[in-house]
C-alpha cells in the first residue's frame, strides 16, 4: 500500500520507526444471567475487589520500578476509587435492585463515568478513564480472566490503540515500545503523561477513522514533534526521518551539555537566561534547568492563600528562603500583581465588567500603602546580602512610577529609624506591558534601572484581546508584528539611557521567538525553567549579525503568520 | 454540628493531589463528613468518597461548606480547613 500521513496531537517529542502493535483490550461480556440473592452477590463483589486491590498494589511496584512516583501513585489513586463510597453505594442500589454483579458494577462505573465526563474538562475525562479502568478490572475477576493488557509484546513495536489506561500500559516492556499513537486523548492524557515521563515519542488525538487505517504489523514513522504518524512509509521517507533522529538525539546531547553553561551567543555576546519562579520548590527547579537567576518571582502565591495578607515576617522568610536557594544568583521580585480576575478575600473587589482594566496590580498597592509598604519592608529586609532587584507591574505612567518610588524611598527610612537591618540599594525596574509604557519608554528609562517586558498583558493590552475569551483566543499573537514592534521600540529606549530590558512572558522562552529577540538586543531572558537548556543552545547558534538581520526581516512583515512562517523556516536552518 | 465555610486557592482546586489529601484526611475520622460547594450552589455529599469530591467541581477561588457530625467532629472541620488554608501543604 502506498504512504499515508495521518495527522494527531504532537504529546511527547522524538521519532520512532517500526511495526505498529494494535492494541485491543479484552472484550468483556457482562452476563444475562439471573441475580442470586443481594448477599451472595454483594460477597463475590467483596472477593473480587480484594483480589483488584492486591494486583493494583502489585502493578504499583512494578511501575515505581519502570517510571516513576507520580505514573505509580495513579494505582493508589485506583485503590482508592474502589474502596470509595460512592461506586460501593452505587453497586450496592443495583443488587438489592435485583441485577447480578457483573451487571450492577458495569452500569455503576458506568454511571459515575458519565457524570465525569459530563463535566467537559480534560482532568475529569480523565478520571471518568480511571473508574472505568477500575471498573473493568473488577468484572475481568468476576469472568475469571487472566489480568494480560499489554505484557504481549515480543518485538520493539509502536503501539497504536483506541485509548490507553493505566491497567493497559502497567506490565509495558518500556524496553521493547518505541513511542504510541492513540485515537484520543489529549496533552493531559495518561498516554501523553506516561510517554514523556518514559522520554518515548508519541501522537495522541488521531481520531477514531484514523486507526483504521494502521493495520497490524504496518511500518510506522511516528514523529511525536509534529503529531504526525506516516503509514507503510516509502523507502526515502523512512531514510528521511533515520536522519533526524540521529540529528534530535545529537542536538540533545548538545542541549544537555550547554544547560549548566552561562549562555553566549556564537560571537561571544553575553545574553542572561533566568527563570519565572512563583515559589521555593520552582527556584529549586530553576537553579536545576540551569537558570543563571530569576528574572520574574511572582509574589501572589503568598496572597492568595490565606483569609488576611502575609505579615512582613512571614514574607521575609519565604523570599529569604527563595534568595538562599538561588545561590548568589540574581533575583528580581515583583511586587504584588493581582486584580479582580484572581480576588484574595481580604480586598473588596467591586463587580468590575473588565478587570484587566481594572482595579488591579500597582494601582492596588498605591491606594492600600500598608499592603505595599509590608511587602517592600519584607523585601528590602530579606535582599541583605543577596542580589535582589524590584520590579513594579503594570506601570502606564511616570507619576504611578515616581509614587512607587516615593513609597520605597518612605519605607527605607522607616527601616533606618526602627534600626533594622536592610538592603538600602536594590535596583528598581519596572515591568513594560501597557501600550503606555511602550510609548514613554524614553522617559520611564530615565527613572528606573531597568525594564522587563511582560509580553503576555502587553500582548493582549496592544492587540485587545482578552486572551481568557475563547472566541477570540486565536487573534492573541505574541509574535504579531504590531508586539514585536513594541517590544523593539522599548530595549532601543533602554539602551539609549543605558540601562537594560530583560523580558518574562511566554515570549522569551519561545524558540521561535529567540532569534528575533536576540537580534533586536534583549539583555535578558526568564522563562519556565525547563525551557531553559533548549534555549541557550539555540542562542549559542546565533551570532549577533545574523539575529539583528533575522529581527529585521521579522519586523518588516505584515501579519504574524508571515512571521511564524519565516520563524519555522530560521528554526529549520539552525537545526532547531 | 460543627461547620466551616472556606475558599480553596489552590491552582487546579479540589481536583488530583488536593483532591486525594482531602479524602484522606476525612477517611481517618470517625465522623460523617460533609463537603458542598457553596459557590456553584451545590448539594453536600459524603467528604470520604474521592468520586463525590471530585463530581463536585471545585475550582480555585470556589467556597466549600465542611460539616461533620459524630465523634470528633470538631476536630475533623478544623483539621480539614487547615489542610486547605495550608493549600494543601504546598
Amino acid at each position: 500500500m502506498s504512504e499515508r500521513k495521518l495527522q494527531g496531537i504532537a504529546a511527547s517529542e522524538g521519532i520512532a520507526i517500526g511495526p505498529a502493535f494494535r492494541y485491543q483490550p479484552l472484550h468483556l461480556e457482562v452476563p444475562q444471567r439471573k441475580a442470586a440473592s443481594p448477599e451472595e452477590e454483594l460477597a463475590r463483589f467483596e472477593a473480587a475487589s480484594e483480589q483488584a486491590r492486591e494486583e493494583l498494589a502489585t502493578l504499583r511496584d512494578l511501575v515505581l520500578e519502570r517510571a516513576d512516583e507520580e505514573s505509580a501513585a495513579i494505582f493508589d489513586a485506583h485503590a482508592m476509587m474502589l474502596s470509595d463510597p460512592m461506586l460501593q453505594d452505587e453497586v450496592k442500589k443495583r443488587v438489592e435492585a435485583g441485577r447480578n454483579i457483573e451487571q450492577a458494577v458495569s452500569e455503576a462505573v458506568k454511571d459515575i463515568a458519565a457524570q465525569l465526563s459530563a463535566m467537559e474538562d480534560e482532568y475529569f475525562a480523565a478520571r471518568a478513564l480511571d473508574v472505568q479502568d477500575v471498573g473493568r478490572r473488577v468484572l475481568r475477576i468476576l469472568l475469571g480472566l487472566p489480568d494480560t493488557s499489554l505484557d504481549k509484546l515480543s518485538q520493539p513495536s509502536i503501539i497504536v490503540a483506541q485509548d490507553l489506561t493505566p491497567s493497559d500500559t502497567a506490565r509495558l516492556d518500556p524496553q521493547l515500545t518505541l513511542g504510541f499513537c492513540t485515537a484520543v486523548g489529549g496533552l493531559t492524557s495518561h498516554t501523553a503523561i506516561l510517554a514523556r515521563t518514559l522520554g518515548l515519542p508519541a501522537v495522541v488525538g488521531l481520531g477514531v477513522e484514523a486507526l483504521d487505517q494502521i493495520p497490524d504489523g504496518a511500518t510506522l514513522v511516528l514523529d511525536g514533534s509534529e503529531g504526525v504518524v506516516i503509514v507503510d512509509p516509502r523507502q526515502s521517507t523512512v531514510k528521511r526521518y533515520e536522519k533526524a533522529r540521529e540529528r534530535q538525539k545529537a542536538r540533545l546531547a548538545e542541549v544537555q551539555a550547554v544547560a549548566g553553561e552561562d549562555a553566549y551567543t556564537a560571537d561571544g555576546r553575553r545574553v542572561e537566561i533566568g527563570a519565572n519562579v512563583g515559589d521555593l520548590d520552582s527556584a529549586r527547579e530553576a537553579v536545576q534547568f540551569g537558570a543563571e537567576g530569576i528574572g520574574l518571582l511572582r509574589t501572589e502565591f503568598l496572597y492568595l492563600q490565606d483569609t488576611r495578607p502575609p505579615s512582613e515576617e512571614k514574607q521575609v522568610g519565604v523570599y529569604r528562603a527563595i534568595f538562599e536557594a538561588m545561590e548568589g544568583r540574581p533575583v528580581i521580585v515583583r511586587t504584588l500583581d493581582i486584580g479582580g480576575d484572581k480576588p484574595p478575600s481580604y480586598l473588596e473587589f467591586a463587580d468590575e465588567l473588565n478587570p484587566f482594566l481594572g482595579w488591579r496590580a500597582i494601582r492596588i498597592c498605591l491606594d492600600d500603602l500598608p499592603l505595599f509598604k509590608t511587602q517592600l519592608r519584607a523585601i528590602l529586609r530579606a535582599a541583605v546580602g543577596h542580589r535582589v532587584l524590584i520590579m513594579y507591574p503594570m506601570i502606564s505612567g511616570l507619576d504611578e512610577l515616581r509614587q512607587a518610588n516615593a513609597v520605597l524611598d518612605e519605607v527605607r527610612a522607616e527601616l533606618e529609624s526602627e534600626g533594622l537591618e536592610y538592603a538600602p540599594d536594590v535596583p528598581v525596574g519596572i515591568m513594560v506591558e501597557t501600550p503606555a509604557a511602550v510609548a514613554l519608554a524614553d522617559v520611564l528609562a530615565k527613572e528606573c534601572d531597568f525594564f522587563s517586558l511582560g509580553t503576555n498583558d502587553l500582548t493582549q493590552y496592544t492587540l485587545a484581546v482578552d486572551r481568557t475569551n475563547e472566541r477570540v483566543a486565536k487573534l492573541f499573537q505574541p509574535l504579531h508584528p504590531a508586539v514585536l514592534r513594541l517590544i523593539k521600540q522599548t530595549i532601543d529606549a533602554s539602551h539609549a539611557e543605558g540601562k537594560w530590558t530583560g523580558m518574562c512572558g511566554e515570549l522569551a522562552g519561545m524558540k521561535k521567538a529567540i532569534p528575533i529577540l536576540v537580534g533586536l538586543g534583549l539583555d535578558e531572558f526568564s522563562m519556565v525553567p525547563r525551557a531553559i537548556p533548549e534555549a541557550k543552545w539555540l542562542i549559542r547558534q546565533l551570532t549577533s549579525d545574523r539575529a539583528a538581520e533575522i529581527a529585521e526581516q521579522a519586523l518588516s512583515l505584515g501579519t504574524a503568520a508571515e512571521v511564524e512562517a519565516y520563524m519555522h523556516q530560521i528554526l529549520e536552518e539552525l537545526g532547531g | 454540628m460543627p461547620q466551616v465555610e472556606v475558599t480553596v486557592q489552590h491552582e487546579v482546586g479540589l481536583h488530583a493531589r488536593p483532591a486525594a489529601l482531602f479524602v484522606k484526611l476525612a477517611s481517618s475520622f470517625p465522623c460523617d463528613i460533609t463537603i458542598a460547594n457553596k459557590t456553584t450552589d451545590g448539594q453536600p455529599v459524603n467528604a470520604k468518597s474521592i468520586l463525590s469530591v471530585l463530581t463536585l467541581g471545585v475550582n480555585k477561588g470556589h467556597t466549600i461548606v465542611i460539616e461533620a457530625e459524630g465523634e470528633q467532629a470538631d476536630e475533623a472541620v478544623a483539621a480539614l480547613k487547615e489542610l486547605v488554608e495550608s493549600n494543601f501543604g504546598e
